[in-house]
């Protein structure tokens, strides 16, 4: 029904523009990668030093594992908050659910900066949460402990990822057949029995698509890190970040973008496969 | 069994949900409680509370400009990823051509990629093609970036749209360019709305891309980070709540045009013989 020009003009542009200005990008990165930098400039001679640099570095493959482990941490803390409140709002909240919902979502329109520097203020050697247990005579001297470090960086990715792994999981408990809950407990199951037997197996495509965009999200993340972070909550893309700043190393910052960009792509690939297999559909 | 969602008791759970609001509210509630604490950011309980860090911050000049280059880079931001997302849009829904799933997944790329991927990757080019950082650079970022929530809406209202009336329309008589804009556009209409809301609001709040892309004029959000770095005073819980009180009047705004769009169709299918 559509003419060939129509099909033309609709398609080139598009694929023009995004074929410069995102394409032409993400290869630039590629190729800079294989590259090298000799006396402060950047030689295009190919080669794989970088990523054996990567690899063989302690430094590099420690922050890496720091990363990981503190993306696996925000994955699961906002799995255990998320997971149970979705459950709550599709299962027991009632007639408030909708209202309830509104108010899970407004947080996620709050900017990430806004709710970065919150956290800040909170935590800090004069917080509000110190000026609090002072307040409370709880402790006398601040706890200093709080504010830059792994504990910071995680708590702050948690609040922010939370909403985002609620939404997948509620969509999934929502589209749960209520007559499959219902014969399981006229079959005689309890609560916990209908829950791990029937519901949990049910909202598995949702858990993973919310779990995987949080560990993702957290995997890139450097901004968390500087706000809170300080040095020991130091995470890969601050590496990154200084090797394509005061360190001017692009190539191998482009080594450990890739790397990054890989990591993340698998973990995609693998849940698609995988919620393809727990969908009941 | 006479309900199909049966509301039983589960006071733990109860709890337990209203600790997570608890937890999600309460920066919130802190950045805007301490925006009037005339003691500074910190200390508990808040006291002597003022209007201060509010006139002083309407009195910031870089703060304002900043704003401004916020919304003129969010307001190009969305033209041009509206544009883009339509004909993207338009091209999967309709089209054949080659390379097409890479061309779905490529233009999704920024969606769920890290942020300091796309923007490094944009800054390579940016050096390769000779360009100085500056707003343009930003708003080319945005404007890229951003066509992949332009595109996933835009292509979700074309799946629900009616082809009957092209078709009818191109029947008719009409030529495929007054068919687009007398019959697909409208039809498009609250898709597009909805995704130039959720664009100005992302481009306004953009930062991982814009770290990377910025010249000498700030967006907020750069303004902001800067004066982190400097020392922090309540003015930024002072900005930081006005912005949460218009990204609020924003989700509304969204909601009336959701609801206003239900409405319109539940009557449609009311009238229908």
């Amino acid at each position: 029904m559509y003419s060939r020009a129509y099909k033309m003009l609709v398609s080139l542009p598009p694929l023009f523009w995004v074929g410069v200005f995102l394409l032409l990008p993400y290869a630039l990165m590629f190729t800079h990668s294989f590259w090298a930098v000799r006396e402060g400039f950047l030689v295009h001679q190919w080669n794989l030093r970088n990523y054996y640099t990567l690899l063989s570095n302690p430094v590099y493959v420690g922050v890496l594992f720091r990363t990981m482990r503190i993306a696996a941490s925000v994955t699961l803390c906002s799995l255990l908050l998320g997971y149970p409140l979705a459950y709550y709002l599709s299962f027991h909240a009632g007639a408030r659910r909708d209202l309830l919902y509104q108010l899970v979502v407004v947080p996620l329109w709050v900017s990430y900066l806004v709710r970065g520097y919150a956290w800040k203020t909170i935590l800090g050697s004069d917080g509000v949460l110190n000026g609090f247990l002072q307040y409370l005579h709880l402790t006398h001297e601040p706890v200093a402990f709080l504010l830059y470090s792994p504990f910071a960086v995680v708590l702050m990715l948690t609040h922010i990822y939370t909403p985002f792994v609620f939404l997948p999981i509620y969509a999934a408990l929502e589209h749960i057949p209520r007559p499959l809950v219902e014969a399981s407990q006229d079959l005689g199951a309890g609560s916990l029995q209908t829950f791990f037997r029937v519901i949990l197996p049910l909202s598995i495509p949702g858990l993973l698509a919310g779990a995987t965009f949080a560990f993702v999200l957290s995997l890139g993340d450097f901004l968390a890190p500087l706000l809170v972070g300080g040095p020991s909550g130091t995470m890969i893309a601050n590496v990154v970040q200084s090797l394509f700043g005061a360190a001017y190393d692009w190539p191998l910052g482009a080594a450990i973008s890739v790397c990054i960009l890989f990591i993340t792509i698998s973990l995609l690939f693998l849940t698609e496969r995988l919620e393809k297999r727990w969908s009941f559909k | 069994m006479n309900s199909s969602s049966p509301i039983r008791r589960a006071p733990l759970l109860t709890i337990y949900a209203a600790l997570v609001f608890a937890f999600v509210y309460l920066p919130i509630v802190v950045l805007f409680l301490y925006s009037f604490n005339r003691a500074g950011v910190g200390g508990f309980p808040p006291r002597h509370l003022t209007l201060d860090w509010y006139r002083q911050l309407f009195a910031d000049a870089p703060i304002w400009d900043s704003v401004l280059n916020s919304l003129i880079v969010a307001a190009c931001s969305v033209a041009l990823s509206l544009t883009f997302g339509l004909l993207a849009a338009l091209a999967l829904d309709r089209a054949t051509f080659p390379g097409k799933a890479l061309f779905r997944r490529l233009v999704l790329l920024p969606l769920i990629l890290p942020g300091i991927i796309t923007g490094l990757s944009l800054l390579m080019f940016a050096v390769f093609a000779g360009a100085h950082l500056s707003l343009l650079t930003v708003f080319l970022g945005h404007g890229t970036a951003l066509i992949s929530v332009a595109t996933t809406e835009l292509f979700a209202g074309l799946q629900k749209m009616d082809r009957a009336q092209e078709e009818a329309s191109l029947d008719l008589g009409a030529t495929p360019w007054q068919t687009f804009w007398r019959i697909t556009l409208p039809n498009l209409k609250l898709s597009l709305i909805a995704a130039g809301l959720l664009i100005f609001t992302l481009s306004m709040d953009e930062i991982a891309v814009t770290f990377f892309l910025i010249g000498r004029d700030n967006t907020l959000p750069l303004e902001i980070w800067g004066r982190l770095r400097r020392g922090i005073t309540p003015e930024i819980n002072a900005i930081s709540t006005l912005i949460f009180a218009v990204s609020v009047g924003f989700i509304v705004i969204w909601y009336r045009v959701r609801v206003r769009g239900l409405g319109a169709e539940a009557q449609e299918l009311l009238e229908r013989p």
